[in-house]
């Protein structure tokens, strides 16, 4: 595997963790269609959560948040319908929430998490 | 507290209203709205403020961000506001303490550096009348935002130091940043103060030297006529010369409309001189009156209040802008409609035309050189309407120099002195006229020429002879009595007497345009 992507990967085991501490219940992780991948699945309560990780280890290139542009939000909740569809199950109140772990190397890396971002 | 506020300036014209500047903190995708009609440069305001709060070292939040300029409804514009932007969005990120009523008024640079604005004195001024006493502006901003009394003025060069003195941590901040002072900070590098030109560079020419004075003393229109190189446009540059210092109202105002016309060069000081304006004959209606799209700006005739406004060649004019002028005469106001609202400049100044007597220019004394027909003549004498120049009291045809006025030893009399004599008649002007609530003859009213100032009879007997016969109109009447009356103040009599009369009535028919 490639640097960015075991960073990516740490991220996402950060970001599992972090929503299982909060209440949340993990549903299904990197669930792949033809459209892309959904980073994790999981239940908020009733509502179905959609979220996507962003891993940087610097804000040299911008802050992780800055990545989720109107495009992408676009296609996760594309994928949130996708994901419903294959499981049979009718639409269930959606959100898509994204993740930042800034994970510079030296010490905890510092998870920020934006609920139901539009 | 996510939520952060600050004030500052909006100008509609010469009229400053305090804006309040809300920014809150959205727990949301990073984003950038400013609200409240911002036009396209207030806009750009965003990547700005982002830049310049990260090169300062005090990064704007990573999250949405919204500003808000309340009036909502009154259309903003221009790059004023980004100093208040940037703090109300610091404050709401709890980055700096509350600056309580403070006004910021500013541009940022993408490095962080505090730039100047036009227009800085009227919104001082706004500020100051709306309660907002304290106001931070950039530093080259502060010597005309000081002009104004009562202001409590702190200049800035960078965000970092403004942000430092309101409590943001100083570990990050780039306060070692001290940028170059550029060509609008500081005193300017530029040439010095140009002379005005003098009134002992004109040979001869007594009539219209005399005719000069007394436009200058009773603030009286002018009309000058005469033959190609006879000196029209050296007499003109001349008027403002012998036109007295402004006093402390007048002078602010001058000044405010030419903080919005230009950034400050040099070091500012209030305009204590009249100014002058001379625009081209090709130019618009909207470059005289003032225009333009969106928030309309001042025109020449705005420039030139409590000046002179000199229009050379004044029949090539477009008929249109010279009626248009007609209305600032009166009133001394321009009040101007445009999309995004009215302003209204002052446009109280002295008019000084210029015209030859023909196309060909040599419709002069005899006239036997002249190559135009009658109706050419008639026709471009007619294209300064009658009501136009019906305001003008001088109207005065000035004369080829003849070989024994030019280059004569003797030297002429030079601006200081004649200056020195208009000072006094217009001193005496005000005395009589003040409990009118008049300040020179140019501006009384026939009424009040012949009601309270009227002159017994055989003082006017020539004008009344003249109204009997027809040669006079009504309103010409009035004029010669005006004229009258500056040149009884010029030597220094209470009274004119039947000598003024006579001559004001040489001034006002030299002129063959004369209706």
């Amino acid at each position: 595997m490639r640097a960015k992507d075991v960073l990516g990967r740490r991220g996402e085991e950060l970001a599992a963790g972090y929503l299982e501490s909060v209440g949340m219940r993990i549903v299904e992780r990197n669930w792949r269609c033809p459209e892309g991948e959904i980073d994790i699945v999981a239940l908020d309560g009733d509502a179905l959560v959609i979220a996507e990780v962003k891993t940087r280890k610097s804000l040299a290139y911008g802050h992780p948040f800055e990545a989720v542009g109107a495009d992408k939000l676009a296609r996760l909740h594309r994928l949130a319908s996708a994901w419903c569809r294959v499981q049979g199950l009718r639409m269930p109140p959606c959100r898509v929430d994204v993740i930042a772990v800034l994970d510079d190397g030296t010490g905890e890396p510092a998870v920020e998490h934006l609920r139901g971002v539009g | 507290m996510a939520l952060g506020r600050t004030y500052s300036v909006a100008l509609v014209g010469l009229n400053g209203y305090i804006v309040e500047v809300e920014a809150d903190i959205g727990q949301t995708l990073p984003a950038f709205v400013i609200l409240g009609l911002p036009d396209a440069s207030l806009n750009e305001a965003k990547e700005r403020i982002r830049s310049a709060a990260q090169n300062s070292g005090i990064p704007l939040s990573r999250r949405k961000i919204t500003a808000n300029l309340i009036p909502a409804s009154l259309p903003k514009r221009g790059s004023g506001f980004d100093l208040a932007i940037a703090m109300a969005v610091l404050l709401a990120a709890n980055d700096i303490r509350a600056t309580g009523r403070t006004v910021f008024i500013a541009e940022l640079g993408l490095d962080g550096r505090l730039r100047p604005v036009r227009g800085i004195l009227p919104a001082v001024m706004a500020a100051v009348r709306a309660g907002y006493p304290e106001v931070v502006v950039a530093r080259a901003n502060v010597a005309e935002a000081e002009l104004v009394p009562g202001a409590q003025v702190r200049g800035y060069a960078t965000l970092a130091r403004l942000a430092f003195d309101c409590g943001a941590d100083p570990q990050d901040l780039a306060l070692d940043f001290e940028p170059e002072p550029d060509d609008t900070d500081g005193p300017g590098t530029g040439t010095g103060p140009v002379l005005p030109p003098d009134m002992c560079d004109v040979s001869g020419q007594a009539a219209a030297r005399r005719a000069l004075e007394v436009a200058a003393a009773g603030a009286h229109h002018l009309l000058l006529t005469g033959p190609p190189g006879a000196g029209k446009t050296m007499l003109a540059e001349r008027l403002p010369g012998l036109l007295p210092d402004l006093g402390d109202t007048e002078a602010m105002e001058v000044t405010a409309i030419h903080s919005l016309c230009s950034l400050p060069s040099g070091s500012v000081q209030l305009l204590r001189r009249p100014p002058y304006e001379n625009p081209h004959h090709t130019a618009t209606a909207v470059a005289i009156i003032g225009g333009g799209s969106g928030l309309p700006r001042p025109g020449a005739a705005s420039r030139a209040h409590r000046g002179v406004l000199f229009l050379d060649e004044a029949p090539e004019y477009d008929r249109g802008v010279l009626d248009a002028l007609r209305q600032p005469l009166e009133s001394g106001e321009l009040v101007i409609h445009r999309s995004a609202g009215s302003a209204a400049y002052p446009a109280r100044f002295q008019l000084v035309l210029a015209a030859n007597p023909c196309p060909c220019g040599k419709a002069t004394g005899k006239g036997v050189d002249c190559i135009c027909t009658p109706t050419m003549r008639r026709r471009y004498q007619a294209r300064m309407s009658g009501p136009l120049l019906d305001r003008v009291d001088i109207q005065l045809e000035v004369e080829r120099v003849s070989l024994a006025g030019f280059g004569q030893p003797a030297p002429e009399e030079g601006t200081a002195s004649i200056a020195e004599r208009v000072r006094a008649a217009r001193g005496r002007q005000l005395d009589r006229l003040l409990p009118f609530g008049m300040e020179t003859n140019a501006q009384v009213p026939g009424r009040l020429l012949r009601g309270a100032l009227r002159l017994d009879a055989p003082t006017t007997r020539i004008l009344d002879y003249a109204l009997e016969r027809g040669v006079l109109t009504a309103r010409g009447y009035d004029r010669v009595l005006r004229l009258a009356w500056t040149l009884a103040d010029l030597s220094r009599r209470d009274v004119p007497d039947g000598d003024d009369v006579g001559q004001a009535l040489g001034l006002r028919q030299a002129a063959a345009a004369s209706p």
